[in-house]
């Protein structure tokens, strides 16, 4: 599973880091957006593989870490997740804005020269 | 009363004179007058003679940090100087100032300087100084560049504010070395530790820091060059700040660390170095302005120079004679500041090679005025006779028998004072050659007012010294010379002795060397000065700020760019290199891994990786297919989530992933299409497949890195950490069993408040950028499937479609799905605390509902049924989830704790109650109202008609 998932981040980062180096806007923004699957995955993952032991303590006990997977990490990636959402709301309007205003949609509002 | 109320007060008044109505002249005044009595009294009513008072009051105890106000006599005098003449000048200012003018700017400004500088003088800490200090530097800024529509005002503001902020700057590097040499910044400990100070390494570089502080706000030699540009402001702030005060920072400055710092060899030829060459040069200066307010700005140099040599002597009765003569200089140079004020606002010209004969028309004025300068050149029988008399038998004792050198600069210096005095008063005699821009009066009486008593207060010092400023300058020396305040006498006559000749040949030999520039001369009419015009400070300066600004522009065309891409190729290669460099490779691999691969995960992310790969291909011509494909791998994403025992992540990542497709394909509709060439393109230049190669080459090493990093820690033990800590604390104080819940609403509930503000803060941002959204041109027409209302097979609109056409069994079941997903909502909602779900999840469940709504039946048909205001959402659910934070204080809780109240309810039995519930509430419609005016303020680009650009337009005609 660890080889599987750590591919799966390279992969995923990877493809990001490349669309970010791109000239175009919609490039840029779907980097991004792989870049965030790629980092939250990530942080979640600092928490180590649980498979089948959420974080839920119905069980009675005293839970401790090893019946139940880390929540620390899981709390951070879900308000990571939904500031992702606006973060991507925000470059999208700046997106189309510059588009409008510049005549383009090269990343620095106008086209290389030759 | 206490200190703080003294120094705060004026800061006070400066917040309430800037909400005054601009025409508020004479209640600004009032007000601001009001704060100077006040503090006057209070100075008085708090200060014990012989007693330092104290108020400390703590800040961060932690630290060891603490406000502290410390006030001796020497800082009681300035006190006093900085109320007193606080008070004459908003007196003054009321005439002065013309209805045009935006007074409570003025007073705002003048108060805040007030208690900038009351800051300086009581403070009992170094570092607490320095910040006073710079506000000082800053409120002089604003004062000097007040009629900020002349480019002089505004030059000599920013020249003034460079050169004393810069001192500043240098101050405090000298206080943090001075800190760490005595180990304290506390005042007291530093004026006891003299000895301390002395011997260790870095006195030097500490004097020296110190002193370009002290020397920049004093205007001396070489940073002279500030003061006469500061003329700009209006003549109000001249005479208090450039004459009284703020000039006299720097003078105080030396007094406060004068026992610390003081009886050096090196403390001599600094400080005493600087002071006598701008003694000379301001003294020399001054004789060729034309301008009366520049003879009196470098008047004013030289005498600040007098002090600073005085204080560079370094002897008791030096120190003396210091303090004696800043209280002298300011009482005349203030009066003489504000009599060229009445000039000026009489006649309208300060020009000495016009003005003739005022005495005429303003006899009082011109009595006044004539007296004063009679203290600045050391007439006999006013105070400034005294104090330059001391400083001359300063002088004499410094060089003993043999060196004269020192006596004859100080003789040099009186005679030049006498001239430009004789000068300045030239204006009110002979006959006026040109007509003046105005026929001159006397001023208002009141105007007039600060000027008599500033006068009466120099003929009564220079009568009677030893009653009237005798008791009050001896605090001030006590304070700083503490047990070797020597003993000193100060009278009129000490008997015939070399001082009292020194006076009387400077006298005569200024008259005299007047009458001869006069004749020989013209100085009547002379426009610079003789020899020194080429010594110009302001020059050196500008061509200083020239020539920075030049280096800067270089390095930034040299290292800077303004272009992305290489700023983020710069940025992923350091994301690469800098781990790298720091860490090395990661290393204890271990093989097989702890856990055996499941085919079934394998493939999934065989799916979701491929998905990403070709998302990275397409992203350039095939936008659309990009966004499905980053989609998949969003959802693979989301499986993994659930995969690995997060349900709350999976569920959460499902519905982004929903809001964030719909959100970009509504923003692809304002993003003109990029068509892939038709036909097939040549090979790219070479430069062009390097570039690819390299980002490629970028591209792959940061995803192997992140890979390799990624399984170097999979492998790896959990450490120990605060994870367990929530986990068992989840249940019995949270009051839920969902861990992660509990951690976002109640352990972690300020960072989710935060995250929760920087939604609503990124969602209104959003909002504002679409309001003055300018579409691509190309994007303004209407898309070839909307140009017809009604659609070509069935003949119908998009809601009749809905309502009654081919779409009616979706419209009706996608109408249905409001209520159920509205109660799957309300169900993740509920049982957030204890099974997968909470505020976010539940908050977009709820948006996606409201879309699907929009999405089926267009904006006009859901908006004129329901009346959904996301602002209203968004701002209601921020409120409660702060009021539920702040409920805790009532019960005298910090911020955010949590309480779970069990309710016995009828019909409902048994109810938990925990405040977090009411927290989650908030972060559910804060979700809500973030989603919903992010999208919605992006559908409505759809149906708002936008201006065409006038290029299309055209284009559009000739077809």
């Amino acid at each position: 599973m660890e080889a599987v998932i750590a591919i799966a981040i390279g992969v995923l980062f990877g493809s990001g880091v490349w669309l970010i180096l791109r000239p175009r806007t919609f490039q840029i923004i779907t980097g991004l957006m792989l870049m965030s699957y790629a980092v939250n995955l990530f942080i979640f993952m600092m928490g180590r593989v649980w498979i089948d032991k959420a974080p839920l303590t119905l069980k009675p006990g005293i839970p401790s870490l090893g019946e139940y997977a880390d929540p620390l990490s899981q709390a951070l990636v879900l308000t990571a997740i939904v500031i992702g959402f606006a973060t991507t709301a925000l470059y999208l309007v700046i997106m189309i804005g510059a588009r409008g205003l510049t005549g383009t949609d090269h990343v620095d509002g106008k086209e290389p020269e030759a | 009363m206490t200190l703080s109320t003294l120094v705060l007060t004026p800061f006070l008044g400066s917040l309430i004179a800037a909400c005054l109505p601009a025409n508020a002249r004479n209640r600004e005044a009032w007000l601001a007058g009001a704060i100077a009595l006040f503090g006057l009294v209070t100075a008085m009513q708090l200060y014990a003679p012989g007693q330092v008072v104290y108020e400390r009051i703590a800040w961060i105890p932690a630290l060891g940090l603490e406000f502290t106000l410390r006030m001796d006599g020497l800082a009681w005098i300035f006190a006093m100087l900085v109320l007193g003449i606080g008070f004459l000048v908003v007196l003054y200012s009321r005439y002065y100032l013309s209805p045009e003018d935006p007074v409570p700017r003025f007073f705002a400004f003048l108060l805040a300087f007030m208690g900038a500088m009351l800051g300086v003088v009581l403070s009992g800490n170094l570092i607490q100084l320095v910040v006073f200090w710079e506000l000082t530097s800053l409120t002089s800024f604003l004062l000097i560049a007040y009629w900020h529509h002349r480019a002089d005002a505004r030059r000599g503001a920013r020249m003034a504010f460079t050169v004393t902020a810069t001192g500043g700057l240098c101050l405090l590097a000298g206080v943090l070395i001075l800190g760490h040499i005595v180990g304290s910044y506390d005042l007291d400990a530093v004026l006891a530790a003299r000895e301390r100070i002395q011997s260790h390494d870095l006195y030097l570089p500490a004097l020296i820091l110190i002193a370009l502080g002290a020397l920049t706000k004093s205007a001396q030699f070489p940073f002279h060059f500030w003061l006469p540009h500061a003329m700009a402001a209006p003549t109000p702030v001249s005479s208090y700040l450039h004459s009284a005060t703020l000039v006299k920072a720097g003078v105080f400055l030396l007094m406060r660390l004068w026992p610390a710092l003081a009886g050096t060899e090196a403390w001599t030829w600094i400080i005493a170095g600087a002071g006598t060459c701008t003694l000379l040069l301001g003294a020399f200066a001054a004789i060729f302005q034309r301008d009366m307010k520049g003879l009196l700005a470098y008047s004013t140099i030289s005498h600040l120079g007098l002090i600073t040599t005085l204080l560079g002597i370094g002897t008791p009765l030096a120190m003396v004679a210091a303090i004696f003569h800043t209280l002298n200089h300011a009482t005349f140079k203030a009066s003489l500041f504000m009599a060229v004020g009445i000039i000026d606002h009489e006649t309208g010209t300060r020009d000495m090679r016009v003005l003739r004969g005022l005495y005429r028309q303003m006899p009082y004025t011109a009595t006044l005025a004539i007296v004063a300068s009679g203290a600045m050149a050391g007439v006999p029988l006013l105070n400034g006779f005294l104090s330059k008399e001391m400083f001359f038998a300063e002088t004499l004792l410094v060089g003993g028998d043999s060196n004269w050198w020192m006596s004859y600069a100080a003789m040099a210096v009186g005679v030049f004072g006498v001239v430009y005095s004789l000068r300045f008063i030239t204006v009110f005699f002979g006959q006026p050659a040109a007509p003046l821009p105005r026929e001159p009066h006397e001023p208002p009486r009141w105007m007039r007012f600060p000027v008599e008593l500033l006068v009466l207060a120099c003929l009564v010092v220079g009568v009677a010294p030893g009653i009237s400023i005798g008791p009050i300058l001896h605090q001030g020396v006590v304070a700083v010379l503490g047990a070797d305040t020597p003993h000193y006498n100060l009278a009129i006559w000490h008997g015939f002795n070399l001082p009292l000749l020194m006076s009387f040949l400077a006298l005569t030999l200024g008259a005299w060397l007047f009458q001869l520039l006069l004749r020989r001369f013209h100085l009547d009419q002379r426009e610079q000065t003789p020899l020194l015009h080429r010594l110009s400070g302001a020059q050196a300066y500008e061509n200083a700020m020239l020539a920075l600004g030049r280096a800067a522009a270089l390095l930034l065309s040299h290292l800077g760019t303004e272009r992305l891409q290489p700023q983020l190729l710069a940025m992923t290669a350091a994301l690469l290199l800098v781990p790298l460099l720091l860490a090395g490779l990661p290393t204890g691999w271990q093989l097989p891994p702890p856990h055996p691969v499941d085919p079934y995960f394998a493939m999934l992310w065989l799916a979701g990786g491929g998905c990403a790969l070709a998302a990275a291909w397409q992203a350039k011509y095939h936008r659309l297919a990009a966004l499905a494909l980053a989609g998949g791998t969003g959802i693979v994403t989301a499986i993994t989530f659930l995969w690995l025992s997060a349900p709350d992540l999976a569920l959460t990542q499902l519905m982004v992933e929903t809001v964030t497709t719909i959100l970009i394909l509504l923003g692809l509709r304002w993003l003109p299409p990029r068509l892939p060439p038709q036909a097939r393109p040549p090979a790219p230049p070479w430069n062009v497949r390097l570039r690819r190669s390299r980002d490629m080459l970028i591209a792959l090493a940061c995803g192997l890195g992140m890979a390799l990093l990624s399984y170097a820690v999979l492998v790896r033990p959990l450490p120990e950490g605060i994870a367990g800590f929530f986990l068992e604390k989840a249940l019995p104080e949270g009051g839920g069993t969902n861990a992660v819940n509990v951690l976002l609403v109640d352990f972690r509930g300020f960072d989710t408040l935060g995250e929760i503000t920087v939604l609503a803060v990124v969602a209104l941002t959003v909002y504002a950028l679409l309001r003055r959204f300018r579409p691509a041109p190309e994007s303004v027409a209407i898309p070839a499937q909307q140009t017809s209302l009604l659609d070509a097979a069935t003949r119908q609109t998009p809601a009749e479609q809905a309502n009654s056409g081919y779409l009616r069994v979706a419209g009706i079941y996608m109408r249905l799905l409001l209520p159920f997903m509205g109660i799957t909502a309300v169900y993740f909602f509920l049982r957030g605390h204890n099974l997968p779900g909470g505020g976010f999840v539940a908050g977009l469940i709820f948006s996606v509902a409201l879309i699907v709504q929009y999405m089926l039946a267009g904006t006009h048909w859901v908006e004129a049924r329901m009346h959904l205001r996301p602002h209203r959402w968004l701002g209601y659910g921020l409120m409660l989830a702060c009021a539920t934070g702040l409920g805790a204080w009532a019960f005298g809780y910090p911020f955010l704790t949590s309480h779970t109240a069990h309710l016995d309810l009828p019909l409902l039995g048994e109810l938990h109650l925990p405040s977090a519930f009411f927290f989650d509430l908030g972060v559910f419609v804060t979700v809500v109202g973030c989603t919903l005016l992010i999208l919605v303020a992006l559908g409505h680009q759809s149906i708002r008609s936008h201006r065409v650009p006038e290029r299309l337009e055209t284009t559009r005609e000739a077809h």
